[in-house]
């Protein structure tokens, strides 16, 4: 966190104003709706589950190295168009006004080992709800990192370079733990909890059926590619985790994202939670390819500010937001992949360490309301 | 091992590999029409009949029942890339030798899914299906004497008993506000000429309304007909009240389009707690188009309040009957029909 508040120049006027016009234009995105969106979309998941067939079907023959790599590629490629374009965005309930009961966020699973029901609630309402506030968000360095000066330094943070790289690997894991709230969960009292217990007990299902799906039933079928397709498909899920893991690492640990302090959202405005996610969230520089691979979370500013907008016309939204954030004199953080990537893993290498406590401060914005 | 163990072992093995999708979600890009699918039909061609009419010419999936001569069926069009459903009378015979089925649609104003089939509808297009449903058939028995009472698209089911069965004396009357709004008007004219209907058409816009009270007029034996009368709410009520005042009741079969709402009170605000939506609603609108209108994935079925297709359970809260204005409030167990049910206060609804 900059010791200085980049929002300080605006008044509380100012920044309703500001909310007014980003309802805007998300009420002209809702009116346009239609089919166009709804073919994309189904264009999108039809064509992942014929490359998921067709990739498979390669890794039947595995055992010839060709076959391996096309196969484990296309694999990849299909695994995290479920998850990012596909799954994250279905179960944003971005698709819901569609009214088709098979694509919907209440009826949709995803190829990932937390189900989609306990990834809905730690995503959709907590994250989003209370993105980068310190200590009620948990995406702020997922329970075992340090991302950012005003966190409590630890001496287990020493060892967050490595925690952060085993995450990535493992990334579906690592979120099934965390939607499961296991730091807090396992705690001798809470580990009994009938709640928690049936919880964990979907969990295992999930993990019991993804786990059979790919390290079992598919190389079985493979045969004599038994060994091969085996490792095809654990290189597929660890591609797609490292891949999910640096693209949402982009959308807010990045060097010029900002944090927020618990008592800085008491009271807050519809047009101050919107400036909220405008600070705390970084978007990814790139190609159309490039924005579909991340399933449009590099349009991190624009998915905070209208998480349920099909993903589709987060591009076109992007163009107005990125103008509000010039009128507003506000700072739009984006960068290339690799520059983001490295920015965000520079911070987890020096927030290893302990640090001065910075001194900060949050202009107190319910006075200044109630003085306009 | 049985063949259906077997069959349910095979299921669950595929399963296994499709997981967390099923089989039937990859079976769905290459042949939605097959027979085990959910029930779709594919638009083959639309047919206008009227300046404001047309009809769907429909191939139903594999799984279609077959429908008896008046029922109708509802299907769900995406319109705008939103899901849709209505129901509409089948116009084709049960007997059809292709297995297609039509239905006959009138665009009403501000209809969205009416306008969209009379209008827009392109052949090749999936739309989803029901089985046909409706008990406002023929009977076993064939009856001596037949009277078909119909007003403006009330006469898609009769259409499909016409074409499904032939009787020795049938008379029609029919409603339309001009003579070119009469849909099917050549086919019941050769029918005509063909001495198989004796039919009187009433141009509203220069005859003026039918008053029921003169049918006899019209229909000397009226009240020895078997009677079956489709049309607007008004005609309907006539009737009933024409052949119970003659104590003939029991001839008389009527078809109704849309519940006749009688009451309308102060809405709320509602939720549907497991979706975690919370919108406003007038007293007016039915709860299922409120939670449709905010994407919530709601049961429907007749949407008049006959099939209890969209009953759900009311959380807490109060909800107005528009049929009858009675008052249903939130206990343990309580079960509303969304389609003729408004919000009276604030709400919960459990989807």
């Amino acid at each position: 966190m900059t010791a200085i508040d980049p929002t300080a120049h605006l008044t509380a006027e100012q920044i309703e104003e500001l909310g007014r016009e980003l309802d805007a234009i998300r009420d002209e995105v809702i009116a346009g709706r239609g089919e166009k969106d709804a073919a994309y979309i189904r264009k999108v998941i039809s064509v992942q589950r014929k490359l998921e067939l067709v990739s498979r079907g390669v890794l039947l023959f595995s055992i010839f190295p060709p076959a391996w790599l096309l196969g484990t590629a296309g694999l990849s490629v299909a695994k995290i168009m479920d998850n990012m374009e596909i799954g994250h965005n279905v179960l944003h309930g971005q698709w819901d006004w569609m009214r088709d009961p098979k694509i919907h966020s209440t009826t949709w699973e995803w190829d990932h080992v937390s189900p989609s029901e306990q990834w809905k609630h730690s995503h959709n309402e907590l994250h989003h709800t209370y993105t980068n506030v310190i200590g009620k968000d948990n995406d702020l360095g997922y329970g075992i990192m340090r991302v950012d000066e005003d966190q409590k330094w630890h001496p287990f943070h020493l060892g967050q370079p490595l925690w952060n790289f085993i995450n990535a690997c493992f990334f579906e894991y690592g979120i099934a733990a965390y939607d499961l709230e296991l730091g807090k969960n396992l705690h001798k009292r809470r580990r009994k909890n009938p709640e928690f217990r049936a919880r964990a007990k979907a969990v295992g299902r999930k993990i019991r059926k993804q786990v059979l799906k790919d390290y079992v039933i598919h190389p079985l079928l493979s045969g004599p590619s038994f060994l091969t397709t085996l490792a095809a498909t654990f290189t597929a899920n660890l591609v797609r985790n490292i891949w999910s893991h640096s693209v949402i690492m982009c959308g807010h640990f990045p060097e010029g994202v900002q944090v927020f302090e618990r008592r800085s959202i008491k009271g807050e405005t519809r047009g101050q939670w919107y400036l909220r996610q405008m600070m705390g969230s970084a978007n990814i520089s790139g190609s159309k390819a490039m924005h579909f691979m991340t399933g449009n979370l590099s349009h991190q500013i624009e998915h905070h500010l209208f998480p349920d907008l099909p993903s589709n016309r987060y591009a076109e939204v992007a163009v107005k937001v990125r103008a509000l954030f010039e009128k507003y004199e506000l700072e739009y953080v984006t960068g290339p992949l690799p520059k983001q990537v490295f920015s965000a893993w520079h911070k987890v290498f020096r927030l290893s360490l302990p640090n001065k406590k910075p001194k900060v401060k949050t202009p107190d914005r319910e006075q200044e309301l109630v003085a306009a | 091992m049985t063949s259906t163990a077997l069959r349910s072992r095979a299921r669950k093995l595929l399963e296994m590999v499709t997981t967390p999708l099923l089989p039937s979600d990859y079976l769905d890009l290459v042949s939605p029409l097959r027979a085990g699918a959910d029930l779709r039909g594919r638009i083959e061609a639309v047919h206008p009949e009227t300046n404001d009419a047309a009809t769907v010419v429909i191939r139903p999936g594999r799984g279609w029942r077959g429908h008896t001569a008046g029922q109708y069926v509802r299907i769900g069009v995406d319109v705008d890339g939103v899901r849709l459903w209505r129901a509409y009378s089948i116009t084709s015979p049960a007997n059809r030798q292709d297995g297609r089925v039509t239905i006959t649609v009138k665009a009403i104003p501000d209809g969205k899914v009416s306008n969209h089939l009379v209008r827009r509808a392109k052949p090749g297009t999936l739309i989803q299906l029901d089985q046909p449903t409706g008990d406002f058939v023929l009977p076993q028995a064939k009856p001596a004497k037949v009277l078909y009472l119909t007003a403006g698209s009330g006469i898609t089911p009769v259409m499909g008993m016409l074409r499904d069965t032939e009787f020795d004396d049938v008379v029609m009357v029919h409603c339309a506000p001009r003579p070119q709004d009469v849909i099917f008007r050549n086919e019941l004219h050769d029918l005509v000429a063909d001495k198989k209907l004796r039919l009187t058409e009433v141009h509203t816009d220069t005859d003026g309304m039918l008053d029921i009270a003169r049918l006899g007029e019209l229909v000397p034996d009226w009240a020895e007909r078997e009677t079956w009368a489709c049309g607007p709410a008004g005609l309907l009520d006539a009737a009933e009240e024409h052949w119970t005042e003659h104590g003939v009741q029991e001839r008389l079969y009527t078809e109704r389009f849309r519940p006749s709402t009688v009451v309308t009170g102060d809405g709320g605000e509602v939720t549907f707690s497991a979706t975690g939506k919370t919108v406003d609603a007038d007293g007016a609108t039915p709860l299922l188009d409120i939670g449709e209108e905010a994407g919530v994935l709601m049961p429907s079925g007749c949407r008049m309040g006959i099939c209890f297709g969209c009953v759900t359970p009311l959380k807490a809260g109060a909800v107005r009957d528009l049929r009858t204005g009675e008052i249903t409030e939130a206990e343990p167990g309580v079960l509303i029909q969304t389609c003729v049910s408004a919000a009276a206060g604030p709400c919960d609804i459990e989807r």
